[in-house]
């Protein structure tokens, strides 16, 4: 390398570093900021803003979802460790059910939450249906627990 | 000189290059389009409906490969204006402008694809999670560097502004794709992993591979034919050039 291509090759690599560790410090200090949902124990541990609009992660709960009259519902979002209940009016996505990831936005209001949008998460997961059926029907007959049922068609 | 920089070498001499592409396009060009529609076949016709999401999910075959590219794009862009700034290779300049509407395009397409897919899916056309909004700079990140090698009069030095640009902004890639393991997102994580095995059968995975495989090489037919356009305007003066357009001979008229 000639000493000119040296000296500009040595410069764009300290701008690059420079760059690099400033966006790694900025998305670190905004780490807070980032954050896109809070967990129900999160919640219960006082993470979540009180008064203001956040979103709420987790599972559905089994056996939890009571339809209330038209387009309203509740239902219990859990993370395993503690429970959050979600109420909400309007069109749920179609891949809503119980065990199923969702993302609800709204706030806290009374140690119940009112969600003003709800969303489905769905996994990274693709299978063809007659084989999740026939692995479904596997962890029955050993009894494992199974993660997600299979909609009905 | 071994005979890799030698090839370097050669493969940087304008002439050079513009004839080699020259040859290596149209093939380029038809085996993206047979491996794509082989690809498109097994993924919208031979493959098995998914257990949760049945046909919607065969979106994936257009989503992912473009995504991947979105990526791809940029790195490959990354890399020859690095090469410009230090060796100031004009093929490297040419290469790398010549990626930037081609990566933005297979971004746009990202972008759009995942929003259809993530209404009827998610029940939004958009949210600000990490994932989304960093493929989104991307997007910006294209546009700027396009911008702003079209605001110079100049093209060589047009092309030294954009390539600081394009390099700079190199953070965004390792961001776009981390994004979904660093942070809580809508987006679900990556199904496709290099390590471990992946998160789709088999019968579905092939598919997907195969328009990946289409995507890179219609990438580099079309990065190669931009570029030669962009190189006959750039030395447009010159011998070579003028014999290459209007035939042997024609330069010392």
């Amino acid at each position: 390398m000639t000493p000119t291509r040296k000296r500009r090759f040595i410069l764009v690599g300290l701008i690059l570093l420079a760059v690099t560790v400033a966006t790694t410090l900025s998305v670190l200090a905004l780490q807070e900021n980032m954050t896109y949902l809070f967990t129900p124990s999160e919640i219960i541990a006082g993470k979540a803003p009180a008064d203001s609009r956040f979103r709420i992660g987790g599972m559905v709960k089994e056996n939890s979802i009571e339809r209330g009259e038209s387009l309203t519902v509740a239902f219990v979002v859990t993370d395993g460790d503690d429970d959050m209940r979600v109420e909400y009016e309007g069109i749920l996505p179609d891949l809503f059910r119980e065990k199923q990831s969702v993302i609800a936005t709204g706030s806290m209001q009374g140690g119940k939450f009112v969600a003003s949008e709800v969303l489905a998460k769905h996994d990274e997961n693709y299978v063809p249906r007659d084989v999740a059926e026939a692995m479904q029907n596997a962890h029955r007959k050993h009894d494992v627990p199974v993660s997600a049922d299979v909609p009905s068609p | 000189m071994n005979t890799l920089t030698l090839w370097f070498h050669q493969f940087g001499s304008p002439p050079i290059f513009h004839r080699v592409t020259a040859r290596l396009s149209p093939w380029l060009y038809a085996s993206a389009t047979l491996i794509g529609f082989i690809g498109l076949y097994g993924g919208l016709v031979l493959a098995p409906a998914d257990y949760q999401q049945s046909d919607a999910y065969r979106i994936i075959f257009v989503h992912v490969p473009c995504a991947w590219m979105s990526l791809f794009a940029y790195f490959f862009m990354a890399i020859n204006a690095f090469i410009a700034l230090v060796w100031r290779i004009k093929i490297s300049e040419i290469l790398a402008m010549a990626s930037a509407p081609i990566g933005a395009v297979f971004t746009a397409i990202t972008l759009a694809t995942g929003s259809i897919w993530g209404k009827p899916m998610w029940g939004t056309w958009w949210t600000w999670d990490a994932r989304l909004t960093s493929e989104l700079v991307l997007l910006f990140l294209y546009v700027g560097v396009i911008g702003l090698y079209n605001a110079i009069e100049d093209r060589r030095q047009a092309a030294r502004a954009a390539a600081f640009l394009a390099l700079v902004g190199i953070v965004n890639v390792p961001i776009v794709h981390f994004s979904v393991t660093w942070w809580n997102t809508l987006h679900q994580g990556s199904t496709v992993r290099l390590l471990g095995p992946s998160r789709i059968d088999s019968s579905m995975l092939w598919p997907l591979l195969l328009l990946a495989l289409a995507t890179h090489v219609w990438f580099f037919a079309s990065v190669f034919a931009r570029a030669r356009v962009s190189l006959l305007e750039l030395e447009s003066g010159k011998d070579w050039a003028r014999s290459a357009v209007l035939g042997p001979g024609a330069a010392h008229d």
